[in-house]
Formats: C-alpha cells, structure tokens, sequence
C-alpha cells in the first residue's frame, strides 16, 4: 500500500496531468483510496497503468457497492495492484441514480407491492427501452481484460451499463431477470420462492 | 450428390456441453462452435448454482455470515472463512492470537492439500487414469477426519471464527497430523511415479492448452495456471499474513504453461503446503486459540455460570452481534485457485452493508477461452480440468 503521504503524491501528480479528476483522498485502516470524477475514470485508469512511476498494471478486483441513503449512491471499486512494489490502491468513484426518465424512479424495483403481484413484477427497473434511464460510466476492458467478467457480474447485480464493454448482458442471473438484486432497496426475499403449497399462487 | 463433394472441413457445428454434463466438474455450460473435432470459439455459460449469497450476507449479523461464504467455493471453505474473517478483523482492528495464527494456516494449508487432491482425482479421471481418483480421495479421507476432529465437521467446519479459531486442537490431534505429515510427501511420489511418465498422460497434457504470462497477466488469472507459466506470485510470499513470513517453503513455477506444467505445479504446491504444515507443528505456540476481546469475541462457555458480566456479553453477542464502525476494507489470500479477495462494507450497523467475493475460479474462467480455441474438443475437457473452476465459487 501507498502510505498516506505517498497517497497524496499520487494525487498530486495525477491533478498536474488531469485537474480535477480527483476529488478526494482516503487513507483507512492501512488502505489507500482514490475518489476518482466517474467522468474522468478512464484517464485515471489508464494514468495509473501507464505511469513509469506508478504502472499499477494489474486490476484485482472490480466490484461496486451501494451506499445508500448516502448519495449519490454507487460505488465502483477498482483494486489496482502494483506487483513490482506489492502495493494495493483502490480506485473508487461515486455514480448517482440516472435522471429519471417519464416520472419514474429508477432503482426502485419490485417492492412489497410486488411481491403480492409477482405476474408484474420488477416493471419499474425494465432495461426497456421504456424503463427508466441507469447510471453510465466508461468500460476499462480495453485498459485491463479481466474486467470484461467482472463488469457484466456490476451490471447484472446493480444495473450500472458500461459504455463501450464488448458484450453487456446478464452473466449470473437469467437473461430475462428483471431487476438489480444487488441494490440496497431490493428487499431480501423479493423473488418468491415457489415451493408445492404455494406453485399455483406463484406459478 | 452435389453436398458429397464440398469440403467437409469448412463445417461449423454448435455444440451444447452441459450444465450437467461429469467433465465440466460442476455446473457449467459449454457452447463450443466445432468445425470437425476442433475447437473454433467455446462460450462458458455461468450462473447455474447462483444462489445469492452475497445478498444473503446483508441480511446478517457479522458472524452469522462466516457459514454462508463457507458455501461459495465449496472446495476451500477455510479459504473463504480466513478473507472473509480475516476482513472482518481488519475492520475492527482486532488482532488475533499467535496460536490462532498458527492454527489457521495448518487449517489452510491442510485445506489447500484436499483441495489439490480432489483436483488431481478429477482431472486424472476425465484423462482415463481411474484409480488416481481411489488414491487421491483415500488421503483426502485423512485430511477430512483431521477436520472432523478439531471441528467436529468434515466439510463447512465454521471453525475459523472474528477473532481466532472456535475451539482448541483436541488431545490426539497432533500425533495424527504428524503421520499425515510424513505419509504425505511419500504419497505424492506415488502420483508422480503413475503419471509423470506415463505416456498417455504425458501426450494429453503437455503443449497442451499453452497460454503465455503476458495475457494470463491481463486477463487478472492467478493461482497455479499463472505461476504455471513461470511468473513467480504468490500472495503468501507477497503479503504479509498469518504466519507465512516466518515458514521456509518455495513458489513452484513452471516453464512452458501447458497442461503439464499446471498439474507438475499443483503437485508440487501439495508438497509445499505439506512442508508448512510440519514446520507450524513444529513451532506451534502455547497461549489462547482467539482473541481475548469481549466485545467481538464470545466468553468462554465456563464462565457463562459464574460471571454476570459475561453472561451479558454472551447474550448481546449471540442476539444482536456485533457492530462495527463504517469503512471498507478488501483482504486478498492465496486460495488453492489464485487470488481470493473479500471486501466488507461496514456502515455501523451489526450487518455488513455489503459482502463481496473475488472469486479466483470467476475470474480464471476468462482464460478458458484462451486455452482452448483452435485445440481438439478433447484436449478442451483437460483444459478445462486443468483451469479447476469450482462452479460454486464462479456463480456464489
């Protein structure tokens, strides 16, 4: 790990080439952080690959995370490794709910609602081209492969679309699922589990 | 007639393998696009046994989450136990035990070896050597029983607990680990004498599957198939956990990445791991086996009758569990697969905000593609056996 002064160096040296693309720092029980413009994502990335300082040229993980109440709500983690010096930094930058589009809330997926009327399940998060808008940031699989696996997995859970990955699709859950599991406002237990009692209330 | 003449070769044909199919080891689909017995593209189909488990895991408190991700990669629960603890612990600051260091690392290294084992059995299967499979699950046999033994589990043993280990190694245990210890390095010359020179395993398996370091390296593999191609990582060497900085084991690297490479590399990690193991016998601390901290780490069971105070401990514990204060932390471990990483979102609360695992076996799968593309439809089923994906790690 970058210690907390070689953090903001990092910084430093990243606002020289990209201003602003930075917009915070965080150093929390031993791990580095970049807070990082969704905007500017890309540049970040390709920065820290590329640096002949830096070359963090190794992506361990992506994975997102809902922060809600707080907004905006999605986190997107990059854990970049440098595995000349073996240090860990995170990347992570921050989306918020797309605009809504026609009035509805996006996020907002089968609720109690639903569960009572399982047949319509989830219309409120339809990828249709009626449904509501979902939050966008640029794909890194041009910058590191192993991404490709890992963004479909951030799209399937929490509906975030990746401009630019070469195939978008579900990749753990059916191709006909509705709705982003992953999301805090999913309720655990929102799919009804048909079981022999309750097949033809469900079926 | 006219069909007769055209040339037979050109034909592309889309063939479905599994999900339930006994060489895909789990619950994998294969599209493969054959043009005769060659392979043109193959599309892995994953999410079979996607149970939602990560979900599952904001639902409860933080130690009640330690048998649900025993349940992803169901090959190496103490290696998901350790991340997912070992985050936890990183969270919360708490330092656990030399003892329970120790501990640890025998569980995992004992738990690299079985998983190695059903690796071997399975994969010399799938190439026709059928009694490798008897031999290789006669002393996964033994390393269950050492399990069963400390935890009372031979699978999913919830033994690694926030804090330290559950219980104490019992009276007898060591003697017993200590002959698997000797017997081990002895069995593993067996394997070695049945299939290293054997000629139709050496033919199925070497240049077979050949994907250099550079791509492995892009495509985020770790684990055996990246050391494999002679790239020295290791996270056990890289970062400092448990007690592996103070044990004297070597990194096996192989030279070519083929499919021999991969098995000679596992083969030798099991005589590695083994050496670990002896060495933490050896050294293996007296003193407690889990943190002293009330506050995160329940009271002994004696002192439940006599100390009010511990009493109350053991209730809020057990009811409510504990809290930890917001932050995230992610806890990388080398799994029998690679990289296994765990990243805990903690929001204040008595449950985590968010699990997530990084899969080595999800991630590995990408390079399957890799391997097999323009290789025979056979020689992709010992890719395939050689990548060792577990289906329920992949999809959790």
């Amino acid at each position: 790990m970058p210690d907390a002064p070689g953090l903001e160096l990092i910084r430093g040296e990243i606002e020289r080439d990209h201003p602003g693309a930075v917009l915070d720092t965080s150093f929390d029980r031993g791990q580095a952080a970049l807070n990082v413009d969704p905007a500017q994502i890309l540049s970040v990335l390709t920065w820290l690959r590329d640096a002949p300082a830096h070359r963090y040229r190794f992506l361990s993980s992506l994975h997102a995370a809902d922060y809600l109440p707080s907004q905006p709500r999605f986190g997107i983690h990059y854990e970049l490794l440098n595995r000349d010096r073996v240090e860990r930094l995170r990347v992570k930058t921050m989306l918020g709910d797309a605009p809504p589009a026609g009035g509805v809330v996006a996020g907002v997926p089968r609720g109690a609602e639903d569960a009572q009327h399982p047949s319509t399940v989830g219309d409120a998060a339809t990828t249709g081209p009626a449904g509501p808008a979902l939050p966008e940031i640029d794909s890194c699989v041009s910058l590191f492969p192993t991404a490709n696996f890992q963004e479909r997995e951030v799209f399937d859970f929490f509906g975030i679309v990746f401009r630019g990955h070469p195939d978008l699709t579900r990749i753990l859950l059916p191709d006909d699922y509705v709705g982003w599991p992953q999301r805090r406002d999913f309720p655990v237990g929102g799919e009804p589990v048909i079981f022999t009692y309750n097949e033809r209330a469900h079926g | 007639m006219a069909e007769l003449t055209e040339d037979r070769t050109t034909e592309v044909m889309t063939v479905n393998i599994g999900p339930h199919h006994p060489a895909t080891h789990g619950v994998l689909r294969l599209v493969v696009d054959l043009e005769g017995e060659l392979v043109r593209e193959v599309r892995p189909v994953i999410g079979y046994v996607h149970t939602g488990i990560e979900k599952s895991c904001e639902d409860k408190s933080y130690w009640k989450v330690i048998p649900f991700v025993e349940r992803m990669d169901y090959v190496s629960y103490f290696f998901q136990m350790e991340a997912y603890c070992g985050a936890v612990e990183r969270l919360i600051g708490l330092e656990i035990p030399p003892r329970a260091k120790y501990l640890r690392t025998i569980f995992l290294e004992l738990n690299r070896i079985h998983s190695h084992l059903v690796w071997l059995g399975t994969t010399a299967l799938d190439l026709g050597a059928i009694s490798m499979l008897w031999y290789c699950f006669r002393e996964r046999d033994r390393i269950l029983d050492l399990f069963e033994m400390a935890a009372g589990q031979r699978m999913h043993t919830r033994y690694f607990q926030v804090g330290g280990v559950i219980e104490d190694i019992p009276l007898g245990f060591e003697a017993k680990l200590r002959s698997f210890v000797e017997d081990m390095p002895v069995r593993v010359g067996q394997y070695q004498a049945l299939l290293d020179r054997n000629e139709v395993f050496l033919q199925r398996t070497k240049g077979v599957g050949i994907v250099d370091r550079e791509r492995l390296l892009e495509l985020g593999v770790t684990g055996p198939l990246l050391r494999a191609a002679g790239e020295p990582w290791d996270l056990r060497k890289a970062f400092d956990y448990l007690v592996y900085p103070e044990m004297d084991f070597q990194i096996p690297v192989g030279t070519v990445g083929d499919n021999y490479d991969r098995y000679r590399v596992r083969v030798a990690e099991m005589v590695e791991s083994t050496r670990i193991v002896g060495q933490c016998l050896d050294a293996l601390p007296e003193g407690p086996f889990i943190a002293d901290d009330r506050k995160y780490v329940l009271p002994p069971r004696s002192e439940l009758s006599t100390s009010m105070e511990s009493l109350i401990h053991h209730f809020k514990l057990v009811t409510e569990g504990f809290r930890v204060a917001p932050g995230e932390v992610y806890y990388g471990i080398e799994s029998p697969r690679g990289e296994l990483g765990c990243f805990v979102l903690a929001d204040g609360s008595a449950k985590p905000a968010r699990v997530h695992f990084r899969d080595p076996s999800f991630v590995n799968l990408q390079s399957f593609r890799d391997m097999s593309v323009d290789t025979y439809i056979a020689d992709m089923i010992c890719s395939l056996g050689m990548l060792d994906p577990i289906l329920g790690g992949v999809d959790r």
